[in-house]
C-alpha cells in the first residue's frame, strides 16, 4: 500500500515530540484524579503506552491501565470498503462513566477515526470529558475535530501518508500509491 | 463440469455462508478473530455497534427453532440492523405459494440478507442460486447437511478455553449420521488441525464412510473418552427412537449417555459441550450438563458474537464489491 518514505523523522525527534506531549498532558491533568488514557489501535496504543509510562513515572494521578479501542465496528466507510482487518478487540479495563478520558492516536488527519472512537467510548458509559492527544496533527481535516495536545504539526498534501513506525519510534512520510 | 462455489463473489470474497466445506482454514480463523472483537460488545453498557445500521435481515425459518432464530435476531440487533422474522412454517408456503415466489416478495421488500433454516438438505444452496446477487444468504441449518454458524461457535468456545487445536482430542457422541451440527463440527475441527477427532454412537447412527472425513470411529464410549479434552454431545431426535434406529432412551443413556462416572474417564479439565436443547437422562446426565466442566450456556452466549462476525463479514464484502462497481 505504501512506498519508500520520502521524509523520515528519526527516533530522537519523535521522542522529543512525545516528551513534549507528556509535559502538556501533565499540565492538562493537574490534580484531576479521574483521568484515564485510551489509545486507538494500533498506532494510538503505541503512543498511549509511552505517554502512560512517562506520566506514571512523573507521579501524575492516572489510571494504571491503558484502554484500547478497535474502531472497526464504528467506522463510517463500511459501505465502501466493508469490514476492516481485525486488529484485536477493544479493551477498556476501567469505568468510563464520569471519567476524564484522554483519547490518544498517532496521527490526526480527517478526524473520522476520532469521531468513530468517541462514538464507541460513549457505548461504555458517559465520560465527564474527552480530550484528544495525538503525536502528529496533519492537514486535511474533514470534521471539526482538533487535538488538545499535539506532539507536532505537519502540512502535507492529500496524497501523502504519515506513518508511525512504533518499533523504532520513527515517523515516515511518503506518497500514497 | 462443476459449478463454482456459490459462497464466493467474483472477487473471491465470502458472499454467502452456507457450508464450512468450501472454506479454508484462514477464513475460519478470520471469522473467529472477528468474533473475538464482537464478544466484548456483549459485555458493555451499550450492547450494540452501528455497523449494519440501515440494513434489513430476514429470518426465514421453514423449520421451528427458537434458539437459533433468537440468536440470529439478537446478533442482527446488536449490529443495528433491522430484523424481520418470517415464520414460514405456518405461512404462505402452506397456501401453495412457491419458495421462489416467497423469496421474490422478500427481495421486493428490500431485504439485504436472508437467514435460512430448512428441513431439507441443500435448501440454503438452492436459495443462494436463485436470489438476486445483492442478497447474502446465511445457512441457519439445512436438513442433515450443515449448520455452519453452530460449527463456528463451537470452535470459538473451544479456542477460548483451550487456545490451540493442535493437541486436542475431541469426542463427538451420538447420532452422527443425521446431525448437521456434527458434520459442521467435524469439517471445522479437521481444517483447524485438531489433534484427533473421535466419533462414537450406535452403529445405525454412524455413517459408513465417516472416517473419510478425517475422524476415527470408536467402538465404545468408555474407550473414546479416555484422555479426551473436549466432549461434544448431540441431541438425539425423538423420531430416531420412533423409527427404531435406537432401542429406547434409557437404553441409549446406558450405552452412550454422558454420566459423571464416564466423564471421569476424560481429562480432568475436559470441556462438556452440547448444541442444545439437551435431553437430560438421554444424552447427558443433568449433573454433567450443569456441572463445572459444562460450557453449554457459554456456547449460547458466544453464538451471538460468532453470528455478528459472519453477518458483518459477508455484508461488508458485498458493500465493497458494490462500491467498486459504482466507482468503476
Amino acid at each position: 500500500m505504501t512506498q519508500t518514505p520520502v521524509t523520515q523523522y528519526d527516533t530522537p525527534t519523535v521522542i522529543h515530540w512525545l516528551d513534549g506531549m507528556v509535559e502538556s498532558l501533565s499540565g492538562l491533568i493537574g490534580q484531576d484524579r479521574t483521568i484515564a488514557l485510551i489509545g486507538i489501535r494500533r498506532g494510538g496504543v503505541d503512543v498511549g503506552r509511552y505517554l502512560l509510562d512517562k506520566l506514571r513515572l512523573a507521579g501524575v494521578p492516572i489510571a494504571e491501565e491503558l484502554g484500547e479501542l478497535n474502531i472497526a465496528f464504528y467506522r463510517d466507510d463500511f459501505s465502501s470498503i466493508g469490514l476492516h482487518p481485525v486488529v484485536g478487540p477493544s479493551q477498556v479495563p476501567f469505568e468510563v462513566e464520569n471519567r476524564h478520558i484522554i483519547l490518544v492516536d498517532d496521527v490526526l488527519g480527517t478526524g473520522r477515526t476520532v469521531r468513530a472512537a468517541m462514538n464507541e467510548i460513549f457505548d461504555y458509559g458517559r465520560p465527564a470529558r474527552i480530550s484528544l492527544a495525538v503525536l502528529v496533527q496533519r492537514s486535511g481535516h474533514e470534521l471539526p475535530i482538533r487535538a488538545d495536545v499535539a506532539g507536532h504539526h505537519l502540512d502535507v498534501a492529500a496524497d501523502q501518508y504519515i506513518d508511525l513506525d512504533a518499533t523504532n519510534m520513527q515517523v515516515n512520510i511518503g506518497r500514497k500509491k | 463440469m462443476s459449478l463454482p462455489d456459490p459462497q464466493f463473489n467474483i472477487q473471491g470474497k465470502l458472499h454467502h455462508f452456507i457450508d464450512l466445506d468450501g472454506l479454508d482454514r484462514k477464513l475460519l480463523i478470520e471469522i473467529l478473530d472477528t468474533a473475538e472483537g464482537f464478544a466484548g460488545v456483549n459485555d458493555r453498557t451499550v450492547k450494540k455497534v452501528p455497523l449494519l445500521r440501515g440494513k434489513t435481515v430476514a429470518n426465514l425459518f421453514f423449520e421451528n427453532s427458537t434458539r437459533t432464530r433468537t440468536a440470529f435476531e439478537l446478533a442482527a440487533k446488536r449490529l443495528s440492523a433491522d430484523i424481520l422474522n418470517v415464520d414460514l412454517v405456518t405461512s404462505s408456503t402452506n397456501k401453495g405459494e412457491s419458495l421462489l415466489d416467497t423469496l421474490h416478495v422478500l427481495e421486493a421488500l428490500q431485504c439485504d440478507m436472508f437467514i435460512v433454516r430448512h428441513g431439507d438438505s441443500g435448501a440454503a444452496h438452492f436459495i443462494a442460486r436463485h436470489v438476486s446477487p445483492n442478497i447474502n444468504i446465511i445457512n441457519g441449518g439445512d436438513g442433515q447437511h450443515s449448520h455452519p454458524t453452530q460449527g463456528m461457535l463451537d470452535m470459538f468456545t473451544i479456542r477460548r478455553h483451550k487456545g490451540d487445536f493442535g493437541n486436542l482430542c475431541v469426542v463427538i457422541i451420538g447420532d452422527i449420521k443425521h446431525s448437521r451440527v456434527a458434520r459442521s463440527d467435524i469439517s471445522a475441527l479437521v481444517k483447524l488441525g485438531a489433534g484427533e477427532v473421535r466419533v462414537v454412537g450406535p452403529r445405525t447412527l454412524i455413517p459408513a464412510d465417516v472416517e473419510s472425513l478425517g475422524v476415527t470411529v470408536y467402538p465404545s464410549l468408555d474407550t473414546a473418552l479416555a484422555g479426551a479434552d473436549v466432549i461434544m454431545g448431540l441431541r438425539l431426535q425423538k423420531e430416531r427412537m420412533l423409527n427404531a434406529t435406537v432401542p429406547s432412551s434409557s437404553e441409549f443413556y446406558r450405552t452412550y449417555g454422558l454420566s459423571p462416572e464416564r466423564l471421569a474417564l476424560a481429562s480432568p479439565d475436559a470441556l462438556v459441550m452440547h448444541p442444545g436443547p439437551t435431553n437430560r437422562g438421554v444424552e447427558i446426565a443433568g449433573s454433567v450438563a450443569d456441572g463445572r466442566q459444562s460450557v453449554i450456556l457459554e456456547q449460547v452466549n458466544f453464538g451471538i458474537a460468532v453470528r455478528m462476525a459472519v453477518m458483518s463479514i459477508v455484508m461488508g464484502n458485498s458493500e465493497s464489491l458494490r462500491h467498486g462497481e459504482l466507482s468503476a
